[in-house]
């Protein structure tokens, strides 16, 4: 093993510099073009920073659209899931209060017409989205609550539907944050 | 859900577009043919000059296993004292504690076997400093290590009958200088422009717009989280991995990254074919490898898109399908082809948890793991499959009542007893493991070195077996994907995976490396009316029923207790 120690350590050596050092500080670099300049992309409202554009937080004013039930309480200094398996019976009792408290504060609305992503824990805790059938679900209440007409949540929600990627690849979304922040312009 | 269908044949189709050209141009590289990368030649001449070595020096098989264990050792030891003493190390700005003893040996072992199983959160378990000089460095060494060791294999199959099977160490460094690090750029880029930090500022705190304060961890992910996917590594730089909205912002990031996990181990079966001039030979492989994805990735997708029978029965439609531990922006199906695509290739991120996926899902990625060659990690893929392929040469052979041959060499006693032994570790270390946290749960729970705080068992009954087995086939497949419920953040864990993960990863590689070594010194003899021929599809039948019976069998009785018995309480 002896010969071949020493070509091993000095490689060892050069490919430190090279992927651990080099690499990043190049990538960062890059990142400072970029719109958050690798720091990360923040939102404003009022003159305030309240948000990162891609990161999920916690609306527990009725008045707001809600996001989706999180296992880390949306503080993203951590991250993370229920992990939760399919059959565990303490989880069911958790998913059947969730449909129960959402159907205490929407009345009108039918068990079958909840989307189940408002009864299930994102993976990362941080989901930033709804589906839209998750953010239509809630304009009832949140029209009575703000007295605005339906039809102008409605519409506001439609607006921020963000579609597949190239109108053809993945799931159609709407970004909470920025959906509330909308609504809390309307006049 | 047609948009999402449609998302995840995209991806595979780009994979493809990527993969077969990139297969080309890696035979090529390693065989010293022009590139258009050669103008790197100077900075590797350099390299070798600095580090006293000589690229021409040609090395046999017992030396390119000597080199890689030195060096591997090395890396070990470095990275064990990094993890051990970060505390005190610069490049820490959220002052994260160091890790404790059987953690950082958990730690090392795991990104060293290009595991990365994580017994910590990125968030608060490691620095910066450790995020970069430990995992980063060893997410390149490890592929490039695997990939070197393929690249033996692939000489001494080329061979008529040589003992020089060129440089382990030229190997080494050309792959992380024309293949890992130009390609990582173009994935790290694409993920800034996204949404990805990349700066070294520390963590931030936010009010939220109701008025919450809460903290945002960053930091310099992007080229991480490129490496880790492009050399089949996995380990994510934020707790939730790929499923966290700044490591996978958006759809494209997704497809992005799902790409460059899957590219290099397909563009290494096709490298082969143009390595050794046998293309038809590397089809045959691809064939089988893809029907085995397939018949994992249908049933997955069907169970995902179908969401889960118990939330079903309480009233909810579940158009989205079953989301718990998933994302919006991801949906199930790109959910479900991921949790396929990350399981055969080793990669183990995870854009989705898979604690929470269905039963038939849970059960196809254990099957993935355990087959661990339908595409499988950079390089070593090929190398579990290789092994698949002597077992099938020699039942082939036992049929037909003729001395079985591979690539014009005789395969003997020696070479099948290798073969044997490294398919039969699997079983071994998996069941066994699995066997000791059973009997360790039931008997010793509470113990301080086993579960603190309690139970680490994370759902009851069926699927808490589950969770027990996951981790150890996971180690031992050097997936590095969990059954993230498990409580592993202690000594039993940390410990018994750690050796696990260790003969997981290092006897699949000296096996195959010594016995395509011991081949290429034989006389060769040439093909006849009389050989068998390993390029047509009867032979790939052969080896996917080889494939299928050792999985199968041996793992049949454990599956049984966890994801079947599962299924069959829930539907």
């Amino acid at each position: 093993m002896r010969r071949y120690f020493l070509p091993a350590l000095k490689l060892t050596i050069v490919l430190i510099l090279l992927t651990a050092g080099l690499y990043p500080l190049l990538i960062a670099g890059i990142g400072k073009l970029t719109p958050g300049k690798g720091d990360g992309v923040t939102v404003t409202h009022h003159g305030r920073v309240v948000g990162y554009a891609n990161i999920g937080q916690k609306f527990t004013d009725e008045k707001y659209f809600q996001s989706r039930p999180s296992a880390v309480d949306y503080n993203a200094g951590g991250s993370g899931g229920s992990n939760k398996g399919p059959s565990n019976p303490d989880y069911l009792k958790i998913v059947q209060a969730r449909i129960d408290t959402f159907l205490v504060h929407n009345p009108g609305i039918r068990k079958e017409q909840i989307p189940a992503e408002l009864v299930t824990a994102s993976g990362s805790g941080l989901d930033p989205d709804l589906s839209p059938a998750g953010a239509l679900v809630q304009v009832p209440r949140i029209a009575r609550l703000r007295g605005i007409p339906e039809e102008k949540v409605q519409q506001l929600v439609q607006d921020h539907v963000k579609g597949p990627l190239l109108g053809m690849f993945g799931p159609s979304k709407v970004n909470v944050l920025q959906l509330n922040i909308a609504l809390d312009n309307i006049k | 859900m047609n948009t999402e269908i449609a998302g995840i044949i995209a991806t595979y189709a780009l994979t493809l577009i990527i993969a077969i050209p990139l297969g080309s141009y890696v035979a090529k590289m390693f065989k010293g043919e022009k590139t258009w990368l050669d103008f790197l030649a100077p900075v590797e001449r350099f390299i070798y000059k600095l580090c006293g070595i000589n690229p021409k020096e040609e090395m046999n098989w017992k030396q390119h296993l000597k080199a890689l264990l030195t060096i591997n050792l090395l890396w070990f030891v470095y990275a064990f004292f990094l993890l051990l003493f970060q505390d005190k190390l610069p490049l820490n700005p959220d002052g994260n504690p160091a890790q404790s003893p059987d953690l950082a040996f958990n730690t090392a072992i795991s990104f060293l076997v290009n595991c990365n199983l994580q017994h910590y959160s990125g968030e608060t378990g490691v620095t910066y400093f450790t995020q970069l000089f430990v995992i980063t460095f060893l997410q390149f060494v490890s592929a490039a290590t695997g990939i070197a060791a393929v690249v033996v294999v692939f000489k001494a199959l080329k061979e008529k009958t040589t003992t020089k099977l060129g440089n382990f160490w030229v190997f080494l460094v050309k792959t992380n200088t024309r293949l890992l690090i130009p390609i990582c750029i173009v994935v790290a880029v694409v993920l800034a422009f996204n949404g990805t930090p990349t700066s070294y500022a520390g963590k931030d705190t936010i009010v939220t717009m109701q008025g919450d304060t809460v903290g945002v961890s960053r930091g310099p992910a992007a080229g991480m989280i490129a490496i880790k996917h492009l050399g089949t590594n996995g380990g994510g730089w934020f707790g939730a991995n790929s499923i966290h909205p700044l490591e996978n912002p958006n759809y494209l990031t997704n497809m992005t990254e799902a790409v460059a996990q899957t590219i290099i181990p397909i563009a290494m079966v096709f490298a082969l074919g143009f390595f050794i001039d046998r293309r038809r030979f590397s089809r045959i492989i691809f064939g089988v490898m893809t029907a085995g994805m397939i018949l994992l990735m249908i049933p997955t997708l069907i169970a995902e898109i179908g969401g889960n029978p118990a939330i079903a029965k309480m009233g909810i439609t579940q158009a989205t399908g079953a989301m718990e531990g998933k994302e919006v922006r991801f949906g199930p199906a790109a959910t479900a082809y991921w949790s396929t695509i990350t399981t055969i290739i080793s990669t183990g991120s995870v854009n989705g948890f898979h604690d929470s996926t269905m039963p038939m899902t849970g059960m196809m990625e254990l099957v993935a793991m355990m087959t661990n060659c339908f595409y499988g990690g950079c390089g070593v893929g090929i190398l579990n499959y290789f092994i698949f392929i002597i077992i099938a040469v020699f039942m082939s052979g036992l049929m037909v009542g003729r001395t079985p041959e591979f690539m014009g060499h005789k395969v003997e006693a020696k070479e099948i007893k290798i073969a044997a032994l490294v398919a039969l570790l699997s079983p071994f270390l998996i069941l066994a493991g699995t066997a000791l946290s059973s009997y360790i749960l039931s008997h010793h729970i509470g113990t301080g070195w086993a579960t603190p705080p309690a139970n680490w068992l994370n759902n009851p009954g069926y699927h808490g077996f589950s969770e027990m087995l996951y981790e150890y086939t996971s180690s031992n497949a050097n997936n590095g994907s969990g059954f993230e419920g498990l409580g592993d953040g202690n000594v039993f864990w940390n410990v018994s995976t750690g050796f696990v993960l260790i003969l997981g990863r290092y006897l699949p590689i000296l096996g195959p490396v010594a016995i395509a070594g011991i081949m290429a010194q034989k006389k060769y003899v040439p093909e006849s009316a009389g050989t068998l021929r390993t390029d047509t599809v009867t032979f790939g039948v052969m080896t996917m029923a080889v494939i299928v019976i050792i999985a199968a069998l041996s793992f049949f009785p454990a599956l049984a207790l966890g994801p079947i018995a599962e299924y069959f309480s829930l539907y």
